[in-house]
């Protein structure tokens, strides 16, 4: 392991970019913090903490110069692997039928990302396995894009709503990174250690001024993150959760949600392994020109179950239950895995602060077995 | 079909602003394509010639406050085959039907120097509570390119992309943060529907609810959030009682809260 001092952190962005990737990372906006382009150390939100809560989100100063003092923000990667509006093809008309018009993919920029979490990491995982599966179902295998350059940070500063600790899945990377680090501040030093995860990780670690890491501070970088786990007080029982929600298919609780649940779609939104989308046709007005979309949709928009008839999922009783039980039981059915990392996103961004992890606890509390 | 084969557009005014026949007007670059494609036979803010009926495509703007106009949109119901309406107004009543809470002959005799020359109904209503109508089309005013995309979408015979889900939505598609998560500032966006992009939002605002309930929207949810957050009950009157204030699902609960 590496030391890398702060005052050379500009480096790691730098020689990124000499490599030739499109360089992305967490930045202060309105209020928030998004993922957008990163020129600079400078453009990442240095000195900002974060404070999470039910419907609640404040990015402030904390007087600390941390680069990386806060947990993760509304947005997840899955903006740049899976944008939200896509361009599938365009076509013009021609005779009785049509012409697709420059058919090629346009090439997307090499991409690297700083910044990114444990959580985020097991969720472009389960994602991409979502994908894959749907590619092979399709029998027309997407030949896939160059992954991106991942330069993780392991969490010392998780939010209230984190509860990655019961998912598995942080506050430390174990894999599918290039570079991981943690960020170190002590009262006269400022540094991260870095690990190498991959070939192309140690190639650019190697070229990042840097010392080797004494027995101490690796230990210290352990403490920083143990001490992040500890300190992460939500929690979300997983033990026999998929056969419990099966059984209560009809708890009295899932009507009660439904009275404060807006069906905003907001959560879906966020959630970083959610991957629901819509196929849209456009047409111009001379008909003559036609273009397909794929644009991000969600489960709880009445819509999205429409088929022949009307929609399935009319009440918001069905939609939220459906949410629910995607992510924390049918997705183990289909994938292999909960569609639930715990990074807390839905709980924050939920306009009216519903909270997944409470929801199965008042089933998990009061469980009305019945059929399914 | 008129001799030209093509279908014929008429736009009909009823009680307000013109803001929403002037979206049209607006859409310059299309409309020379719109005017091959479509005969406009009756749009008075375009052209005075008027084309006689029956009518393929219908756009109505403006709510029924009169009898007169009460009478009149049964006509232009029977002489339209796809009848349209576009804007607040015809969808809920639009803003003037902030009359439906109070006591018009109050005000009319307030704001005419004549009262006795004024002759109108108790009540702002839709178009849709007295003919029947097949899309109606949101906003104050309506979106240009959503009223481009109904055009284009008659004309193509498919169904219109007018999504019916939250502007919230909107917000997280074009990466705008949510003001009210992360400012504390009140939101209208997640009873709302969608057709906006989420222009206040990405100007740092609230949503003021331009294009009314969304499908399934959950007012009171929302309106006992806002109290919870130390709006006060006026307050949340105000939000509902908006240009959108005498749709069902704003009207009950801007009653509510006036109790
Ligand atoms: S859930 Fe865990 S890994 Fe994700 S941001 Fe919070 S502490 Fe970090
Ligand atoms: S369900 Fe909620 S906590 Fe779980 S991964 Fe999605 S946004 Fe994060
Ligand atoms: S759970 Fe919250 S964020 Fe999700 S749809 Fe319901 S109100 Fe919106
Ligand atoms: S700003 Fe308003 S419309 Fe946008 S996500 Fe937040 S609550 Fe919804």
């Amino acid at each position: 392991m590496k030391i890398i001092e702060r005052s050379n952190f500009g480096r790691l962005i730098e020689l990124l970019k000499e490599a030739g990737y499109e360089v992305y990372g967490p930045r202060a906006l309105d209020g928030g913090l998004v993922y957008d382009h990163i020129e600079k150390d400078s453009d990442l939100p240095e000195g900002y903490k974060d404070q999470q809560g039910k419907g609640l989100y404040r990015l402030e100063k904390s007087g600390d110069p941390y680069l990386f003092g806060f947990a993760v923000g509304s947005q997840s990667w899955k903006k740049f692997l899976h944008p939200a509006e896509q361009r599938l093809w365009k076509a013009k008309k021609t005779g009785n039928g049509f012409t697709l018009l420059d058919p090629e993919p346009e090439p997307r920029p090499r991409m690297a990302f700083i910044g990114v979490r444990a959580c985020e990491i097991s969720a472009m995982t389960i994602q991409q396995k979502v994908y894959e599966q749907a590619a092979a179902l399709s029998g027309n295998p997407a030949t896939p894009d160059a992954p991106p350059f991942i330069v993780a940070v392991n969490c010392t500063h998780p939010s209230n709503n984190c509860f990655c600790t019961s998912m598995d899945t942080g506050p430390r990377v174990r894999s599918g990174f290039d570079i991981s680090l943690t960020e170190i501040l002590e009262d006269h030093s400022h540094y991260f250690i870095g690990e190498s995860g991959s070939e192309r990780g140690a190639d650019l670690l190697a070229q990042i001024p840097s010392r080797q890491a004494t027995e101490a501070e690796i230990s210290r970088g352990k403490a920083a993150t143990d001490k992040a786990a500890q300190s992460i007080s939500r929690s979300l029982d997983t033990h026999g959760l998929k056969e419990l929600l099966y059984q209560n298919y009809n708890h009295p609780s899932w009507e009660a949600v439904a009275d404060r649940c807006l069906s905003c779609g907001n959560c879906t939104m966020v959630c970083p392994t959610c991957f629901c989308s819509s196929v849209e046709d456009t047409i111009d007005v001379t008909g003559q020109y036609a273009e397909r979309w794929n644009k991000w949709d969600s489960c709880f928009s009445i819509d999205f179950s429409y088929i022949h008839g009307g929609p399935v999922r009319n009440s918001v009783k069905s939609r939220y239950r459906q949410w629910m039980t995607h992510k924390l039981a049918t997705w183990i059915d289909q994938f292999g895995t909960s569609g639930c990392v715990g990074c807390g996103r839905c709980i924050t961004w939920c306009p009216v602060g519903i909270d997944i992890t409470e929801e199965a606890s008042t089933i998990r509390n009061s469980p009305k077995t019945q059929e399914p | 079909m008129p001799k030209s084969g093509k279908p014929k557009l008429a736009v009909w005014k009823f009680a307000s602003c013109d803001g929403c026949q002037l979206s049209l007007l607006d859409c310059e670059d299309q409309l020379l394509s719109i005017a091959g494609k479509i005969e406009i036979a009756n749009f008075a803010e375009a052209s005075s010639a008027i084309v006689k009926g029956p009518y393929d495509l219908s756009l109505v703007e403006g709510s029924i406050t009169t009898e007169h106009d009460e009478e009149r949109i049964h006509q232009v119901r029977k002489a339209s085959r796809f009848l349209v309406t576009i804007g607040a107004c015809a969808t809920s009543g639009g803003i003037q039907a902030l009359r439906n809470f109070s006591d018009v002959k109050e005000f009319i005799s307030l704001v005419y120097a004549r009262p006795q020359y004024i002759s109108t109904l108790r009540k702002s209503t839709a178009i849709a509570d007295h003919v029947k109508v097949d899309f109606e089309l949101r906003g104050c005013p309506v979106s240009k390119d959503q009223l481009l995309e109904v055009i284009t979408a008659y004309l193509g015979k498919k169904k219109p992309n007018i999504p019916n889900y939250s502007v919230c939505m909107e917000c997280k598609l074009r990466g705008v943060v949510c003001v009210m998560v992360s400012q504390g500032k009140i939101c209208m966006g997640p009873v709302t529907q969608a057709g906006c992009h989420a222009l206040c939002p990405s100007c740092n605002r609230g949503c003021y609810s331009c294009f009314g309930p969304k499908e399934t929207a959950n007012s009171s949810s929302l309106a006992g959030w806002f109290l919870q957050k130390g709006a006060s009950r006026e307050e949340i009157v105000r939000l509902f009682r908006g240009f959108n204030g005498n749709a069902d699902a704003f009207r009950k609960e801007s009653e509510y809260y006036e109790e």
